[in-house]
């Protein structure tokens, strides 16, 4: 033992202090430490660690590719929903091309070319049945499409009878498909296809009569396909749709035409006949099946729904709609989600500040209680995870409603007048009754399991330097259960957030969450998109959170054990 | 520093009784006085009820019987944060979330001491320790001996008069573990402290105390300056417990006032003083210091009785030789020799004859 007075500094000799002090100097005048070889000490070592960091790797990979095909990527494909929109472009590619240079401001309707485009798509759709389908999509944005579809998509099939009528008056070979294929089809494909078994060798479009016959030859490329893959009939045998006289007509009257190959004489007298054909106008045929395409709302629709991505399914979701003049507020009547999204969110904080009103003083009684006792008394906690969550929500609902446990106790002791019974159920207040018992365990947990590694000594030594028992509490006990209070918060919030069961058994109308929305939609109205699109808000309502969470609490503060 | 009166003691245990369980006492019958300024160390093995004595001093136990008097008043229903009193803690008990200035200024704070005075004092506190620099660190940034002495800072910030401390060294190495020793011994006597200390080490308790409490079973063995008792141990527990002790058993042959005859077990008779016996005939434990035997004739007193003794091992240890003899039958008898110029190295095997002065022989309770 020495006279000197030394400080921690002065303090000479092999103390772990000055180990690292001296392992700081050395680096500090040699820069970067060298492994015995030359090379960087941290080079070296990372090749050390790769071997174990690919065994790691190995090791959780059939989880991490199970999680990514089962639970990611479905989840990507879900969320993808909520901007997709390719149903419009996909079933009415014409119509929108032609509906591009249309103005809905000057509240004229489309152009007659639209019409006609609009009977070719609807034509080809109702034969293929999936006009039904887009008329549901489009009934999102406005009510009324779905039966104005389905109306138009059966009568879609008459509009082209006038000129299949004119064309075999004409002549008799129009009614024969053999004249079809031979002007439209390839010779070869024609050798190849005739008298082969049902439905034949794929259609193949004869070279150069796309250019005399443009719309013809799509439309009969359409049917074609169209007999081959659904009917699986020989287009050879078959006659063409109403929809082909129909486009041979369009393509006889276009200025310019001209024609030569197979059958010449047949259409170009057919050509030189056409003129002095009884003609109607496509959208007099449309007004007729259905008034409402006499108006520009239909038609603004659908042109502000054709871009293969729209806002629109997140805009709903904000109580907000896509309009041809832009983003408009829905009408307040109709305003649901925000009040949704709002209930939710400020249900969940109830019920996380409830839990940890709640478990704090449990979790701090098992902390503090010795082992045995508290064991023990973690089995009750833990008893409510072990009862099924329907079990526990269906007894609240016996706890809790009008003629329930609860009101019958009350009424008996007098407190309640049997008239005026308490209604606690099929509200907010009975979906958050039954939520925080529910998440209650989530809160306990991760604060018992902080509390636990509180050494009592710190309470102690506060009091022995002049504390009370509340100050010695809150000053020094408070801030180091923090990072349990955070981890049960977030547990308790994440999982309130999306909660689904609960609120639908027990929330009647006024306590039910967003979830409960997201459901409905998934399972009843089958809007996939707007299902998607509250989810992924809500994904982002809760990653936002967390977010902010970690920079006000920091997220390596949270210990769940 | 001799027995004080209790009635001017500072710190008083009177007849304090403390049992957990009611049916067995962990602290019997406890009589203890502590003038003002004095360090005291309470030692003894595990279980054997010190730091229950601290606990109830701080507060933080309740005696089951007794009373505990600080500066002449009962402190048995004060709560522990109005008795005053500074105590460091065996981990250091800093408190993690607050900052080393946080940790000091905490007991200002809840005192109600104005912000400008507290922050003097915390630095002042921060310069005793030599750790006026590390103010805005936090206690997980120090090393163990840092920590130390910030809880000792803690501890003293706010000017007590009596701080307790439980086994504060006992996380630290070696080294650092004896430089603190010396800090705080320093420390305390320059601020003139009253300090009760609480430790299992017998060097730690030699060296830093005004006197010692040597516990076992709940009751005090010995209570005496550092010197009284590793030279004049009141009975065969303190002989054993502190410094390094040869024990022969025998039978008390006779005493003669101060000294005493004990025949040992076989059959050679040597001379004693009776510190700790019953009367002739009954059954005693010798207890001789390894330092004070010898073997070298030239250096034995006149008339020093001696007894015949076999070599069975001899071990280097630099500054002294540690040798092993078989003596009156048993072989656990240790001498140790200074490394001196002219000194015999023994050698395995050899016969030798010990001896020892009558007065450095205690005859203790058996």
């Amino acid at each position: 033992m020495t006279d000197r007075t030394t400080g921690p500094d002065q303090f000479t000799g092999a103390t772990p202090d000055n180990a690292l002090r001296d392992a700081d100097r050395a680096e500090a005048a040699s820069g970067p430490m060298l492994a015995a070889d030359g090379t960087p000490l941290k080079k070296s070592l990372n090749r050390a660690l790769r071997r174990q960091k690919m065994r790691a790797l190995m090791l959780i990979a059939p989880l991490l590719i199970f999680i990514l095909v089962a639970f990611i990527a479905p989840i990507a494909d879900m969320l993808f929903r909520s901007v997709e929109n390719q149903i419009v472009s996909e079933t009415l590619p014409r119509t929108v091309d032609s509906l591009e240079d249309w103005d809905h401001t000057t509240g004229d309707l489309p152009s007659e070319g639209t019409f006609r485009a609009l009977y070719v798509d609807m034509f080809i759709a109702a034969e293929k049945k999936e006009h039904t389908r887009l008329g549901t999509r489009l009934n999102y944005e406005q009510t009324g499409v779905s039966s104005l579809f389905r109306r138009t998509g059966r009568d879609v099939d008459d509009f082209g009878e006038l000129y299949e009528d004119q064309f075999n008056d004409l002549d008799a070979a129009w009614e024969d498909p053999m004249t079809w294929a031979r002007i439209l089809g390839d010779p070869d494909w024609i050798a190849e296809a005739e008298g082969a078994e049902a439905p034949g060798p794929d259609f193949v479009l004869r070279d150069g009569v796309e250019t005399a016959l443009p719309t013809t030859a799509e439309v009969y490329s359409a049917f074609a396909e169209f007999t081959q893959t659904e009917d699986e009939d020989n287009p050879l045998e078959e006659t063409p749709w109403t929809l082909v006289y129909t486009a041979l007509y369009w393509d006889l009257m276009r200025d310019g035409f001209a024609y030569s190959g197979p059958e010449s004489a047949l259409v170009t007298a057919a050509a030189e006949a056409a003129p002095g054909f009884e003609t109607v106008s496509m959208q007099e045929n449309f007004v007729e099946s259905d008034k409402d395409w006499g108006s520009t709302a239909v038609w603004s629709t659908i042109q502000t729904y054709a871009p293969e991505y729209t806002p629109g399914y997140f805009l709903n979701s904000v109580d907000a709609q896509l309009t041809p003049d832009g983003i408009e507020a829905r009408p307040e009547n109709e305003q649901i989600y925000g009040i949704l999204f709002k209930r939710t969110i400020f249900m969940s904080m109830t019920i996380t500040i409830s839990c940890i009103l709640l478990g704090y003083p449990v979790a701090w009684i098992l902390a503090n209680l010795p082992m045995r006792t508290a064991n023990l008394l973690m089995i009750l906690v833990l008893l409510p995870f072990w009862t099924s969550l329907l079990v526990r929500t269906s007894a609240w609902k016996v706890m809790l409603q009008q003629q329930g446990v609860i009101n019958d106790i009350l009424v008996w002791i007098g407190l309640v007048d049997d008239a005026n019974r308490l209604i606690m159920i099929n509200n907010q207040f009975g979906t958050i009754v039954a939520m925080t018992h529910i998440l209650l365990p989530f809160m306990i947990l991760p604060l018992y399991s902080v509390m636990a590694t509180i050494p009592p000594t710190y309470l102690r030594a506060a009091k022995s330097l002049g504390a009370n028992d509340w100050t010695a509490f809150w000053r020094v006990y408070f801030p180091q259960s923090v990072p349990g209070i955070g981890a049960g918060s977030i547990l308790v919030f994440i999982l309130a957030i999306g909660y689904y069961i609960t609120p639908e058994i027990v929330g009647g109308t006024t306590g039910t969450f967003i979830s409960n929305r997201i459901a409905y939609h998934i399972s009843s109205s089958l809007n996939w998109g707007l299902a998607a699109a509250l989810g992924s808000i809500l994904l982002a309502a809760v990653l936002i959170l967390y977010w902010a969470y970690d920079r006000i609490v920091g997220i390596d503060n949270v210990k769940l054990g | 520093m001799a027995d004080t009166d209790s009635s001017d003691a500072f710190v008083a245990f009177e007849r304090v009784q403390k049992s957990y369980d009611g049916e067995t006492l962990v602290v019997k019958d406890l009589n203890l006085s502590m003038p003002k300024g004095e360090f005291l160390t309470m030692l003894g093995p595990s279980g054997s009820g010190k730091t229950t004595c601290l606990m109830m001093l701080a507060g933080f136990e309740t005696a089951t019987h007794g009373e505990i008097k600080l500066d002449g008043k009962p402190i048995n229903n004060i709560p522990p944060h109005k008795r005053g009193i500074g105590m460091v803690f065996q981990n250091y008990a800093l408190f993690p979330h607050m900052t080393v200035a946080e940790n000091l200024a905490f007991p200002l704070e809840v005192r109600k001491i104005p912000k400008s005075e507290r922050e003097e004092k915390v630095k002042r506190a921060l310069d005793m320790v030599q750790m006026g620099a590390f103010g805005g660190r936090r206690p997980a940034q120090l090393s163990g001996g840092q920590q130390q002495r910030i809880a000792l800072a803690r501890a003293l910030v706010f000017e007590p008069e009596l701080v307790l401390m439980d086994e504060p060294l006992g996380a630290l190495d070696k080294q650092l573990r004896e430089h603190m020793q010396f800090e705080i011994t320093n420390l305390a006597h320059s601020l003139g402290i009253t300090t009760v200390y609480v430790t299992h080490d017998q060097t730690e308790a030699l060296t830093m105390s005004d006197r010692v409490a040597v516990f076992d079973d709940g009751r005090i063995q010995q209570l005496a300056p550092p010197d009284q008792l590793y030279e004049a141990p009141q009975n065969s527990f303190v002989a054993q417990f502190i410094g390094e002790n040869n024990t022969l058993i025998g039978t008390v042959k006779s005493i003669d006032g101060e000294f005493c005859k004990v025949q040992l077990e076989d059959g050679e008779v040597i001379d004693a003083k009776a510190v700790n016996i019953g009367e002739v005939g009954t059954k005693t434990q010798v207890s001789i210091r390894p330092e004070r035997v010898e073997y070298n004739r030239e250096r034995m007193a006149e008339g020093v009785h001696t007894l015949k003794a076999e070599v069975l091992e001899f071990i280097y240890m630099g500054d002294i030789f540690r040798t092993r003899l078989r003596v009156a039958g048993k072989d656990d008898f240790v001498i140790k020799t200074r490394n001196a110029p002219d000194q015999v190295r023994l050698k395995r095997g050899e016969q030798i004859e010990i001896g020892w002065l009558p007065s450095d022989c205690h005859a203790l309770d058996a």
